[in-house]
């Protein structure tokens, strides 16, 4: 019917316009995604950069919603035989993805469409997070990792340094009471993504396990450590801050941005990505310093990518798959790699795209992006790897729902982590049970 | 009653056909796959499937987090419906009375239920939200008392039932409004002249006129409560803090669609069917016993 019915249509075009007839033997590629605002721009500018380079694919891009909303929407194409080539599913979405039976690996697909792209030149924090048994899976698209944001005219005004971000949590702490005690701001600092930049990365960026398994790597049966001695000091450190109001704790995902923004908090911990957006938005002085780290004695080790990949369905047209591929190659290469880098504030991730950026100054005359790189750069341990977690999305929600809990001083810190915890390991246990072979 | 005769036997079945069909492919069927749903368990993509019987309930029923769904949704459903119909009672008193530019009034009072509930959701939002609402920032002026839902569970919970009687309110106006207006003036007229004053009349003779429409709202908000409520919570608290605002429909959203856990979803929305038949029986048993209908 569908079918039928685009025929018609192009058919219908064709004649109307007399348009070239290469317009018709275009094939065409759906990609979907979850980039939306600034980062949606971005993203149509470089498929159109992509159709405009070459004449025989025409990719289109299309904003299905939220990460959670994408990855359900493919699902339920794939489930009714019709998938997108391509989709965008954000890091948690990983095992499930892997795991689907649904997906082309994306370097079995490179290498079966003879199409050339060097894994190696990519940085080892992003292709070790979507290998497995040494083979890419997934396409690194936009890959971030959570940086600390501090306002500096609030800071200037405190009497503390503009450019000396508090490196430490103790300075952290120490940094917002005199900036709440000058007036300078309400709050010291706000965490968007709680779950996500105070667990998933503070835990590897102090080489702590955040789960057994090697975070999941090594089985399935895997179970959570969060509510050990690290946990509860760090987030119960929190809490305690919550109450004396240096912390001000302003929902999930995005939510607390505006905090930030609109100076009630001096100080906010989020992706890089933001960093585009930011540079549009901000009214005063700003900048960055890495993720706030606990000392000795914990070592410092890295920050975990955060993002988004792009992962290759299975259950379209053969023929398709050459322009997938292409696609993938055209997005690798370091042109597009660097341009998407300085847009939007994500990673760039190839050695060559980070080299040329250097040979340009591009880092000397923009620290701030320098910074989100700069955690990564410390050689991945069994701790830091990344996460690899099925249902991370619900055992995500689980945690975040008890340092909700935690934060309004329902429950101490190492109630609401044992509770999260417990609920975290049973969807796990759900995960491997649907999962078994 | 009238009773309409046929004189060709097949001809009634033939037109009841079409609405037959309609509630057997989009209510039966999808209700039976629910059921047979929560009998497995899935894996995301539905490439693995496994029997296990009612492993699916056995794990809800013994969880707290659901428990505690089940008592939001009735809280949530009772304070929708007694906030949506008893302000929808009072408007719609309101709207009979003889002002100027009464048709204006009337038809802005209904104007709320024109707007979806994840748009009525975004707009409480930008009122109530502790990082950009415009009210938070007012009371920052006036007093010291941080008003953050985003911590505070019974105050989400009420945000969000205010939110949602918003959206409905005005369902409910209509139906009284029209109510109201079909209780004839001789009666209210005779009772005045006989001494009755405004709440003698509306307790003995309008309250019991309108008891049909007011049975039937409440039916009806509690049902919209239980299941069409979603938006309003999709999209202002997403069921936080904590759980607070977690109802049992959201979590039938938020287990399948988010967590893709789909037989513990379908078992989920099993179970709220089956509460919300017991409740809707319950009412039609007890209480339409008080309905006077003519």
């Amino acid at each position: 019917m569908k079918r039928w019915a685009s025929v018609i249509a192009v058919v219908a075009a064709a004649l109307l316009l007399g348009g070239p007839a290469e317009s018709l033997a275009k094939t065409e590629i759906h990609f979907w995604h979850a980039m939306g605002g600034q980062l949606g721009e971005t993203t149509n500018e470089l498929v159109k950069q992509f159709n405009q380079s070459q004449a025989e694919y025409e990719v289109k891009a299309l904003n299905k919603g939220t990460y959670p909303e994408v990855l359900t929407g493919a699902i339920a194409a794939y489930r009714q035989k019709n998938p997108p080539h391509i989709v965008q599913v954000f890091d948690v979405g990983t095992q499930t993805m892997l795991l689907s039976g649904a997906i082309y690996p994306i370097s079995q697909l490179l290498k079966e469409q003879e199409i050339q792209v060097n894994w190696g030149d990519f940085i080892k924090p992003v292709t070790g997070y979507y290998s497995k048994d040494g083979n890419l899976y997934s396409m690194p698209f936009n890959s971030s990792s959570p940086i600390l944001y501090y306002n500096k005219d609030a800071f200037t005004k405190a009497g503390l340094s503009p450019d000396k971000p508090p490196a430490t949590w103790k300075e952290v702490g120490e940094a917002s009471k005199k900036i709440i005690a000058a007036g300078a701001a309400k709050c010291g600092f706000t965490t968007s993504w709680p779950s996500w930049t105070m667990l998933e990365n503070t835990f590897p960026w102090h080489d702590q396990p955040f789960s057994t398994n090697q975070n999941g790597y090594a089985g399935l049966d895997t179970k959570l450590l969060i509510n050990g001695e690290f946990g509860v000091k760090h987030i119960g450190q929190l809490a305690a801050w919550q109450k004396e109001g240096v912390y001000s704790y302003g929902g999930r995902m995005g939510q607390p941005d505006p905090k930030f923004i609109n100076g009630d908090c001096a100080m906010l911990i989020q992706s890089s990505a933001v960093i585009g957006g930011f540079k549009k938005s901000l009214k005063f002085a700003w900048g960055t310093g890495q993720l706030p780290h606990w000392g000795a004695p914990y070592k410092k080790q890295n920050a975990v990518v955060g993002g988004a990949t792009l992962w290759v369905m299975k259950g379209q047209k053969p023929a398709d798959y050459k322009g997938v591929a292409r696609f993938m190659k055209f997005i690798a290469e370091p042109h597009q790699q660097m341009w998407w880098h300085v847009t939007t504030g994500y990673l760039p991730i190839t050695q060559t795209a980070i080299k040329n950026l250097e040979a340009g100054y591009h880092f000397k005359k923009n620290p701030e992006q320098a910074t989100a790189l700069g955690q990564l750069s410390a050689k991945p341990t069994a701790n830091s790897l990344g996460h690899r977690l099925g249902n991370f999305v619900q055992i995500r929600e689980a945690i975040e729902s008890e340092m909700e809990n935690i934060f309004a001083g329902k429950k101490t810190a190492k109630e609401g982590l044992d509770a999260a915890v417990a609920k975290g390991n049973e969807i796990l246990k759900e995960f491997a049970a649907a999962n078994k072979q | 009653m009238k009773r309409a005769v046929f004189k060709n036997r097949g001809l009634p079945y033939l037109l009841v056909l079409p609405q037959l069909a309609v509630t057997l492919v989009f209510f039966f069927w999808p209700a039976f796959e629910s059921l047979r749903l929560s009998f497995f368990r899935t894996s995301p993509f539905g490439d693995k499937t496994f029997f296990v019987g009612l492993e699916n309930f056995e794990k809800l029923l013994a969880s707290p987090e659901y428990y505690q769904s089940i008592v939001n949704t009735f809280v949530f459903a009772f304070g929708v419906t007694a906030l949506g119909v008893g302000l929808g009672l009072f408007v719609a008193a309101l709207a009979t009375q003889k002002v100027r530019g009464l048709a204006a009034y009337r038809t802005a009072v209904l104007w709320p239920y024109g707007i979806a509930p994840p748009i009525a959701g975004i707009i409480f939002l930008f009122i109530f939200h502790p990082s950009y609402g415009v009210l938070p920032y007012w009371l920052g002026f006036v007093t010291a008392y941080e008003f953050n839902w985003l911590l505070k569970g019974w105050v989400a919970m009420t945000l969000v039932i205010i939110a949602t009687a918003w959206t409905h309110v005005g369902y409910n106006i209509a139906f009284f409004l029209a109510g109201l207006l079909a209780i004839p003036t001789s009666v209210l007229e005779a009772a005045s002249v006989d001494g009755a004053g405004a709440i003698r009349r509306f307790k003995s003779i309008i309250f019991p006129l309108l008891s049909p429409i007011t049975f039937y709202l409440v039916v009806v908000n509690l049902i919209f409560s239980f299941f069409g409520s979603f938006g309003v919570i999709h999209a202002v608290t997403q069921g936080g803090p904590g759980n607070a605002t977690e109802i049992m429909v959201f979590k039938v959203y938020k287990d399948g669609f988010i967590g893709l856990n789909l037989g513990s979803s379908a078992a989920q929305s099993v179970l709220l069917m089956l509460v919300v038949i017991a409740l809707t029986a319950i009412q039609f048993r007890f209480v339409e016993k008080k309905v006077t209908y003519s």
